[in-house]
């Protein structure tokens, strides 16, 4: 299975050579956040107040972790259901915001909306958090701690595991391989 | 005779099992993703499967839990007519569920109330069904149910017409139209009969059955093999990227039900199907 080296930052134009089915792995910061912290942050853009985090080029990741045991710098942190946060999108989107990593599939509106503003969307494995934080090299709260699990907080991630789900044209991962193995 | 059971030990037990139940998957599970990865056809899941064997390895060995949602807790506590408690149940709950999710590092995910969503910060309360048996004994089954695989369930009243193709149509719906949200390779709990309630009930505790439990009842125990099978027919696959291996099992419960009624419910599971068990 070949991989990709994803170093974030990253260009659109490095974006838009990504394709559906693609196999990453992530280095660089992403910012992680979940519902509530999406509402707020829409709640803020919807005030025309400025977002506590900068978005413009960057990857959110859609975790809420366990906390951190004693010597880790986090607990398992394996992504949420992504679907969950379509509704709060466009507005991140528009601010920006390149890369969306979390699981499962989305709403066509969304898909669409990745199309118009050039983003991607990866899925990394769902349920395997253990794995996932071994690939997290650095965890900082930066806001919302009131949230707990929700809170938005600094990654940096070395070699991430996950696959190109949703590519820039228009590309589904799900969709080009469920019918290769549907059977009724 | 009347056994007294000290309430403390139901906390001690039930903490202990909580946070051993979110770091060590069982290991008739991990052996059905063994299989489950021997037989998938598509390469993309087949790498999926192995990392999830890999992570639950690694949970399990290194103390993490398995999955960062480490679920709302359900409990199903089957109480002896000869027992007597010392102080409430609910509460001795509750105070183990606190107390693991405390003290084992594990997620915090309930919210006091579904409206103002403020976070209690310990994980309760649980959600606890009690249940009357014979004996002098108490047994107390506990699973962290994660919020993925359980906002993918549903309910339905359908109608004796509608029958076995009826139920069955419901389920593959189910679990097509939840795509990769539930994490597969999933288990899928059904249950069929009684009503609203006791068919979600039924469901619930078909998850709790051990993944290698195979239904006495004759005609579930087909069933339950049959169902399987088509689910794996859906094309889904681990985590939704496409392949043979939607389903690691089907587990039916069922109960008598009103002549006009066909209740089903279908409860999805996800691959950190964590569970643990114990009598007293
Ligand atoms: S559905 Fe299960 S494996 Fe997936 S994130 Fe939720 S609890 Fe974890």
């Amino acid at each position: 299975m070949e991989i990709k080296q994803l170093h974030l930052p990253v260009s659109e134009e490095e974006l838009c050579k990504l394709n559906a089915g693609d196999i990453v792995e992530i280095t660089g910061v992403v910012y992680t956040s979940r519902d509530a912290a999406h509402k707020r942050f829409c709640d803020l853009l919807k005030e025309g107040k400025e977002l506590p985090i900068p978005v413009e080029g960057l990857a959110m990741y859609y975790v809420g972790p366990t906390p951190a045991k004693p010597g880790r710098v986090i607990g398992s942190a394996g992504p949420t259901s992504s679907y969950r946060m379509d509704p709060y999108s466009e507005p991140l989107l528009q601010q920006g915001l390149k890369i969306m990593i979390g699981k499962g599939p989305r709403s066509k509106a969304l898909k669409d909306m990745l199309v118009k503003y050039k983003a991607i969307y990866i899925s990394a494995i769902g349920g395997a958090a253990a794995s996932i934080s071994e690939s997290i090299k650095k965890c900082d709260l930066i806001c919302y701690e009131d949230l707990g699990a929700e809170a938005v907080r600094r990654m940096e991630v070395e070699k991430f595991f996950g696959i190109v789900t949703y590519d820039t044209k228009g590309g589904d991962l799900f969709e080009q391989e469920i019918k290769k193995y549907k059977k009724i | 005779m009347i056994r007294e059971i000290d309430v403390k030990d139901i906390s001690m037990h039930v903490e202990n099992m909580l946070i051993d139940a979110c770091e060590n998957i069982p290991n008739n599970v991990l052996k059905a993703l063994e299989d489950a990865k021997a037989k998938e056809e598509s390469p993309l899941g087949k790498e999926v499967i192995d990392r999830i064997i890999t992570n639950d390895l690694l949970a399990r060995n290194s103390h993490l839990p398995i999955c960062q949602d480490t679920g709302v807790v359900v409990v199903f506590v089957e109480v002896g007519y000869d027992v007597h408690f010392n102080g409430d149940i609910y509460e001795a709950i509750n105070e183990g569920v606190r107390n693991a999710y405390t003290k084992g590092y594990l997620r915090k995910s309930v919210v006091r109330h579904p409206l103002d969503r403020v976070n209690t910060k310990d994980n309760t309360p649980a959600i606890v069904h009690v249940e009357f048996v014979p004996g002098d004994k108490v047994k107390i089954d506990v699973a962290p149910k994660g919020g993925g695989s359980e906002n993918m369930s549903s309910v339905h009243m359908l109608i004796p017409a509608d029958g076995l193709d009826g139920i069955k149509k419901i389920i593959m719906d189910t679990v097509f139209n939840g795509g990769g949200k539930p994490c597969p390779p999933i288990i899928v709990g059904v249950g069929i009969g009684g009503n609203l309630e006791k068919s979600a009930i039924l469901a619930k505790k078909a998850l709790f059955r051990e993944i290698d439990d195979e239904s006495k009842d004759p005609i579930l125990n087909k069933l339950e093999k049959e169902i399987k099978d088509e689910i794996n027919m859906l094309g889904v696959g681990p985590m939704g990227f496409g392949g043979t291996q939607t389903c690691l099992a089907v587990k039916i419960n069922c109960y008598p039900c009103h002549i006009a009624s066909l209740p089903v419910a279908v409860n999805i599971q996800c691959h950190a199907a964590r569970h643990k068990s114990i009598i007293l």
